[in-house]
């Protein structure tokens, strides 16, 4: 009897210490061996500001050999959710990587980011580094949560000049313009436009931009507000049956539903000749230095702000994007993360480095007093030409999708995924939107 | 998948004069069971009547997530979806692994090669094919395209029509290595002598597989259905990276659904309301297929052999 009892106290004893060992390995990652656990952990995106990303903190670690950080890069859709788990359980980075908007005010109401109004107190000349429209977007009910990390990512309208030569147009001003390069292109054998609808967000620049300029940034902030049937506004009804317009015309490539942005095939189309336009965020003119250097070098990529609807109450200048990436910084962090981490925000995020890596790459950060270097550059049209964009933009808004809350972006993604492939009508798509509000 | 994992009942009570191994070597399985899926079968339970949204406070809610999971339009279609998935999904495996299953069972040697060769697609990880089969289906630099075929070249994963099809395609290549597999040992099985009596009472090839071979299959085919079925209710991966539920809602199936609610929309009530659903179905049709089988699964077919 004794004999048993060993036994399946043994077996017990056993199982419970290979379920532990198993529960063990959900929690910990690979780790960077140079940094040790009390270093601050930052998690940023693959993509367009990876090497600067990743160059800065090199640098960071080299220079400060104590007081290192931990970084780690994820792809944008996996990312999206990855963080938000993390968070939640308690696991999230020391630095997390944001977009301002609904998301960041959900960590703020769970009481996950800490504020920086006392170091930026204590610093003035952070706060004074940034242009304000965009510094404005990591600031929730007057608190700042969150640091803008990056550029300006303004959506705009891309074209490939050579096309436009061979028929003989030029880049639209306006929305009746645009319907008339439709044909024209289709005549010709090129789509007039480039989406990758199948990863949803695409789709998105197209809705923001029309309703911004027909009724203004005002339908929008009314959907915010959450204000009863707000998504049913003739602007918006408008913007969407002006969509369906456009793909029954045949604006959009063919099988455009069954591209995918991540891969970036939609931009491939625009340089390889076999598509007109695309609108599109500013990233992609970094990427496709990266994707196609000879189409940039050539100068055969044009960029013009997003057409203006005649009769539209929107004020042209208006854009809608991506102000900046943002940092925001975990409660959860030890003080000697949280210690290490202000550090690399004041003199590590935006050194001069940094500022003029991002700038060689394409891209413009959102900082003040960079006139000189954007003069300067490689890329001069495109990040002078994004820099204006953003600095006469009467209003900024931040992708929708990011701006609302995550039940209402996923439910949007969905239905004007549906409007696109001609599924529902504006009317059923607002009915849909309208049981989404306050979610 | 938890019914799979369930012990017996049998086996905790048998009399002091049982023969076999001890009760208490249930022990481990059944806390592992306990551990990881009983435990947080009970949390997701207690989570569906709860507001949470993954980050603050997890606030009663009493039947609010049942109630917008059930009433919910996007959630019928869903159930839709699975269903069609599940149904054309055996109707195009069965009879696919089933043939390849009984020619792979011959013992000549390009036949074992070629039973290899059919295994391969098995060896990949469900997010490798999807990746692979999205790059391949691109209408402009895909396959149609590159193999200079136009007719590939189609609205694959953006048309309603079509991907439903695509989907079942894809799933049907990924797993029917893996049942061609089970047919394969299950036709082994089959003693020869039954055959070489059919051959005397002149019986040809075609009568030989009506009349021996599918009905010593009978449980194979329970067995790979099953799999089949339950493997639907789970399909999640390979339909989250291919289309991700699109176009709109096109193939978003309960698991999907179930997912992108809970991590994409942050309801984690309505989520968990609709794993709940997902378990029941798959418990009731779990033990459905168990009663096609009767009840005397144990009993021998190969009587008189």
């Amino acid at each position: 009897m004794t004999m048993r009892t060993t036994k399946t106290l043994t077996a017990t004893a056993s199982a419970l210490a290979l379920a532990l060992g198993l529960a063990a390995c959900g929690s910990s990652g690979p780790a960077d061996p140079a940094a040790d656990s009390s270093s601050p952990t930052m998690w940023a995106l693959t993509g367009s500001s990876e090497d600067i990303f990743r160059s800065s903190v090199e640098r960071w670690n080299e220079e400060n050999p104590d007081a290192s950080i931990n970084q780690e890069f994820f792809a944008n859709d996996a990312y999206k959710t990855k963080v938000r788990t993390a968070i939640g359980a308690g696991e999230g980075p020391s630095f997390i990587y944001g977009w301002g908007g609904g998301v960041l005010k959900s960590y703020v109401d769970a009481g996950h980011v800490e504020e920086l109004d006392d170091f930026l107190a204590e610093n003035p000349e952070i706060k004074d580094r940034y242009i304000p429209s965009v510094f404005e977007n990591g600031v929730i009910d007057g608190t700042t949560y969150a640091l803008p990390n990056n550029n300006m990512q303004p959506v705009v309208l891309y074209y490939n000049k050579q096309v436009f030569e061979q028929i003989g147009a030029e880049p639209p001003e306006t929305w009746d313009e645009l319907m008339a390069l439709v044909p024209k292109f289709n005549d010709a054998g090129i789509a007039p436009f480039a989406l990758a609808g199948q990863s949803k967000w695409p789709n998105l620049m197209w809705l923001s931009y029309l309703v911004d300029r027909i009724g203004g940034p005002e339908v929008f902030q009314a959907i915010l507000d959450g204000e009863e049937d707000a998504w049913s506004d003739p602007a918006v009804i408008e913007a969407l049956t002006k969509i369906q317009d456009l793909v029954d015309a045949g604006g959009f490539v063919n099988g455009f539903s069954s591209i995918a942005a991540d891969a970036g095939a939609d931009s491939a189309l625009l340089y390889t000749d076999r598509a007109a336009m695309m609108v599109h965020g500013g990233w992609v003119y970094q990427n496709l230095k990266n994707d196609a250097p000879e189409f940039v070098e050539s100068g055969e990529v044009g960029f013009v702000p997003f057409p203006a609807v005649e009769g539209g109450a929107g004020d042209p200048a208006n854009v809608v994007g991506n102000p900046a990436n943002m940092w925001s910084l975990s409660s959860t962090a030890s003080d000697e993360q949280k210690e290490v981490a202000f550090e690399y925000l004041k003199d590590g995020l935006f050194s001069e480095e940094y500022t003029q890596a991002m700038i060689d790459s394409g891209a413009v950060p959102a900082v003040n007093g960079i006139e000189d270097q954007l003069a300067a550059s490689d890329d001069k049209d495109f990040v002078e030409f994004v820099y204006g964009l953003a600095q006469d933009a009467p209003s900024f808004q931040l992708s929708w999708d990011q701006a609302l809350s995550p039940a209402q972006g996923d439910a949007m993604l969905a239905n004007l995924d549906q409007i696109f492939i001609g599924k529902i009508t504006p009317e059923q798509f607002a009915e849909n939107m309208n049981a989404t509000l306050g979610k | 998948m938890t019914t799979i994992l369930k012990p017996k009942p049998g086996m905790a009570v048998r009399g002091p004069r049982a023969e076999g191994p001890s009760a208490w070597m249930v022990v481990p399985a059944l806390v592992f069971f306990l551990t990881f899926a009983v435990v947080p079968l009970l949390g997701v339970v207690f989570l569906s009547f709860t507001n949470w949204n993954g980050l603050g406070a997890i606030t009663w809610a009493g039947l609010e997530s049942w109630r917008t999971a059930l009433t919910d339009s996007v959630t019928l279609n869903a159930l839709v979806v699975t269903v069609k998935i599940m149904v054309y999904s055996l109707v195009v495996q069965v009879p696919i692994s089933l043939l390849l299953g009984v020619f792979t069972a011959g013992n000549q040697r390009y036949r074992a090669l070629l039973a290899v060769l059919y295994f391969v697609p098995l060896l990949l990880s469900s997010a490798a094919v999807a990746i692979a089969f999205k790059a391949l289906l691109d209408p402009n630099f895909g396959m149609g395209p590159g193999l200079g075929i136009p007719a590939l070249a189609q609205n694959w994963l953006g048309s309603e029509d079509l991907v439903l099809f695509v989907v079942i395609f894809v799933i049907a290549w990924q797993f029917v290595p893996f049942h061609t597999l089970i047919y394969q040992g299950g036709v082994r099985q089959i003693p020869a002598s039954f055959y070489e009596a059919a051959q005397i009472d002149g019986a040809g090839r075609v009568q030989q597989f009506i009349h021996i071979t599918l009905p010593q299959l009978k449980y194979t085919i329970i067995t790979s259905s099953t799999l089949m079925v339950l493997g639907s209710l789970a399909y999640f991966d390979l339909i989250f990276i291919l289309t991700a539920g699109g176009p709109g809602y096109a193939t978003r199936l309960l698991p999907l659904h179930m997912y992108l609610t809970g991590f994409r929309a942050n309801d984690m009530g309505a989520a968990s309301a609709l794993g709940v659903i997902l378990v029941v179905i798959g418990l009731v049709l779990a033990l459905a297929l168990q009663r096609i089988g009767g009840k005397s699964r144990s009993s021998s077919q190969l009587e008189g052999a």
